[in-house]
């Protein structure tokens, strides 16, 4: 019989193979999937990993794909290693897509350098303040995040609705619900010609450095990883438990924020009733992939990015429909939950126990 | 009068949704387990039910399919939680994100489909009553069913040995383990009852409320039923004034518009999810009360070893 054993020690390297084991299981049932609904596993392999690739255009939206990815789940990371479970990324996203947004259609014609980084500070202070809701409830009210921040989304995608359905509706737009497009100097410039690829990827590496360096180098990074590790001695040692939720709250709301107007002023570029096809959660599974470690995060961006891409190839070269791109991202997480056993355990094979009824000593 | 009684009527309808997830993962936290993937499992149930009623044409035997389908993939979880040791959290969320995904992938093809569904009862006589009437004998029969499952619950739990054992897990594992109670075991069991709850709150949406499959259809409802285990400070009987209130506030969406209120659509539905925000920090403000009445291994994970 096999037996769970509690290791001495968490394993390092079981902490590293387990995203490799879980991206392998995740394709092997992706195989069994596509055999059962009639289609060849190889062709479906083919349009899922290889043909987005095989373009420059199509290496430009792997990475254009991963940035708000890598961006958000390296906030979300930060709070997780503190305990704290924001789960409204997509909401944090989506509020810093209006306020940013706000800002290029308020100034439409305006031409000035100045637009862009004010745009792209109000989209952080519009995810800071949504993730702030959250964490002033639970350090006032010690009401739970994670259904707070997940209420939260429902709220800014109505909000966001509202808006493009009224008030910001472009008034030539034929009635579509979605504003005006933005001017030139409220759009990122674009890295690489041919590509939609965008100064976004720059600046969230450079975000990702900053959060590496924070968490690794920083007084308050290092109270923040105490107070998930071992809460009771953050307590002993005096880590405020509420600048902790504080932190990684509006840390994970900043990032979101700004991925959120890195969309609308990138590959968007006007406001529509969707600011992102659900990054904010696709990105708390980078998150974990990614082991809540930013080159880990960076890696798994690019996984979760070549997962959205393939739905979208399936959908043109397969006839499947993308919704298997969620699909493939819940049985990733499963995966990964399930290899991360041997993170704190072993496997054992258990002997019978031999039974012994003599007593020592008598014959 | 009869006005009053439709109104009624029509809360008890938009509340039971919450009712059957909430109950569930009250009895699923009760055993000490924090399964947030209710979301996902109320959408496989949906959507399973939705595709059983439309090609068999039974909108019970979708029930029953939509049951096992939210008690299938609590099983998944039950597999990561209770024998992997996973955190209960990441795979909660993991098993929602899989639930939607799962259920918009298989969903597809039934979006415009029109099935036979459940409808309210109409006895005669009786449902013709003035004002009782309708207030006694006009519900959906999944409405007189979770009312049932509410009761039955509430007997379990307090008047049996068994409801007992369940509790004594949810509060010590390892006093339970000592005395030889299968702790797992018993957890696997709490668990996917939940999870069958959660898919017949999906199935009751799919083939008796709405009827109908769109994708991401419960809209929130499992994440409100899990506030509304908070809300209900682990007590099944509170489970159902909580429900009926927010079916109440879901409702008034529709109600605005009937009376010709002209606000927009959006300010109306946002009105359910602040109602859970602001409900939720009033209850949790008493940090103590909530210690002293949620279960003291809710969320940890028991291992016989450790």
């Amino acid at each position: 019989m096999l037996k769970l054993e509690p290791r001495p020690e968490p394993s390092r390297v079981a902490g590293w193979l387990s995203p490799l084991l879980a991206a392998a299981a995740t394709v092997v049932v992706g195989f069994i999937l596509f055999t059962i609904l009639g289609k060849d596993p190889w062709l479906a392999f083919h349009a899922f990993f290889i043909k987005p690739l095989a373009t420059q255009y199509g290496v430009g939206e792997l990475l254009l794909k991963a940035t708000p990815l890598m961006l958000i789940a390296v906030g979300l990371a930060a709070g997780y290693r503190a305990n704290v479970w924001n789960i409204g990324a997509e909401g944090q996203l989506t509020m810093g897509a209006i306020f940013g947004g706000g800002i290029a259609l308020y100034f439409q014609e305006s031409a000035s350098p100045l637009l862009l980084p004010a745009m792209l500070l109000a989209g952080v202070a519009g995810g800071m303040l949504w993730a702030a809701i959250p964490a002033f409830l639970r350090t006032r009210f010690n009401a739970n995040e994670i259904l707070t921040s997940l209420m939260l989304v429902y709220v800014a995608t109505l909000t966001l609705s509202l808006l493009v359905h009224g008030a910001w509706r472009d008034p030539e737009g034929f009635n579509f619900p979605q504003s005006r497009m933005f001017g030139d100097a409220a759009l990122l410039p674009i890295l690489v010609p041919e590509t939609r690829l965008n100064v976004g990827l720059p600046l969230a590496l450079a975000v990702v450095a900053m959060a590496w360096l924070f968490m690794r180098r920083s007084l308050a990074g290092f109270q923040m990883r105490v107070a998930g590790l071992a809460p009771a001695a953050a307590i002993y040692a005096g880590i405020s438990s509420r600048r902790t939720i504080w932190l990684g709250m509006l840390i994970g709301g900043a990032c979101a924020g700004l991925a959120g107007i890195g969309e609308v002023a990138g590959p968007l570029g006007q406001l529509l009733p969707s600011a992102s096809p659900g990054y904010g959660f696709a990105a708390i599974i980078v998150a974990f992939v990614g082991r809540l470690h930013p080159p880990g995060i960076v890696l798994a961006s690019l996984l979760m990015s070549l997962l959205y891409l393939g739905g979208e190839s399936a959908q043109v070269n397969l006839a499947l429909p993308s919704a298997v791109t969620g699909l493939f991202q819940g049985t990733l997480l499963f995966f990964l939950l399930a290899a991360d056993v041997f993170i704190h355990y072993s496997l054992r094979v258990a002997r019978v126990p031999v039974r012994s009824t003599r007593l020592p000593g008598l014959r | 009068m009869d006005q009053l009684a439709q109104l009624i009527v029509l809360t008890l309808a938009a509340g039971t949704p919450l009712v059957y997830p909430a109950l569930g993962e009250l009895v699923a936290e009760k055993s000490g387990v924090l399964n947030l993937g209710v979301e996902g499992m109320m959408l496989a149930g949906a959507v399973t039910s939705f595709i059983v009623a439309a090609t068999t044409h039974s909108a019970w035997l979708g029930v029953a399919a939509g049951m096992a389908a939210g008690a299938a993939l609590s099983l998944i979880f039950g597999v990561l939680t209770l024998s992997l040791m996973a955190n209960q959290v990441a795979s909660g969320l993991a098993l929602s994100l899989f639930g939607i995904g799962l259920s918009a992938f298989v969903g597809l093809d039934y979006v415009s489909v029109v099935i036979e569904p459940i409808t309210p009862v109409d006895l005669p006589v009786l449902t013709n009553l003035p004002v009782v009437g309708k207030l006694l004998f006009g519900h959906n029969p999944l409405v007189y069913l979770s009312i049932v499952l509410l009761m039955a619950i509430q007997w379990f739990l307090y008047r049996t040995r068994a409801g007992l054992i369940v509790r004594a897990v949810g509060e010590s594992p390892q006093s339970a383990h000592a005395i030889g109670f299968p702790v797992a075991r018993i957890r696997y069991c709490a668990v996917m009852f939940g999870g069958a709850c959660a898919g017949m709150g999906g199935a009751y949406m799919a083939v008796a409320y709405t009827p109908l499959w769109v994708e991401g259809m419960t809209a929130g409802r499992g994440w409100i039923a899990l506030a509304l285990v908070v809300f209900a400070a682990w007590k099944p009987w509170r489970i159902l004034a909580g429900a009926y209130l927010f079916g109440g506030v879901t409702l008034a969406q529709f109600q605005a518009q009937g009376i010709g209120v002209d606000i927009p659509s959006q300010y109306l539905s946002m009105l359910p999810y602040l109602a859970t925000i602001v409900v939720l920090a009033i209850i949790s403000r008493d940090a103590a009360a909530i210690r002293l009445n949620a279960p003291a291994s809710l969320g940890k994970p028991f291992h016989p070893d450790t």
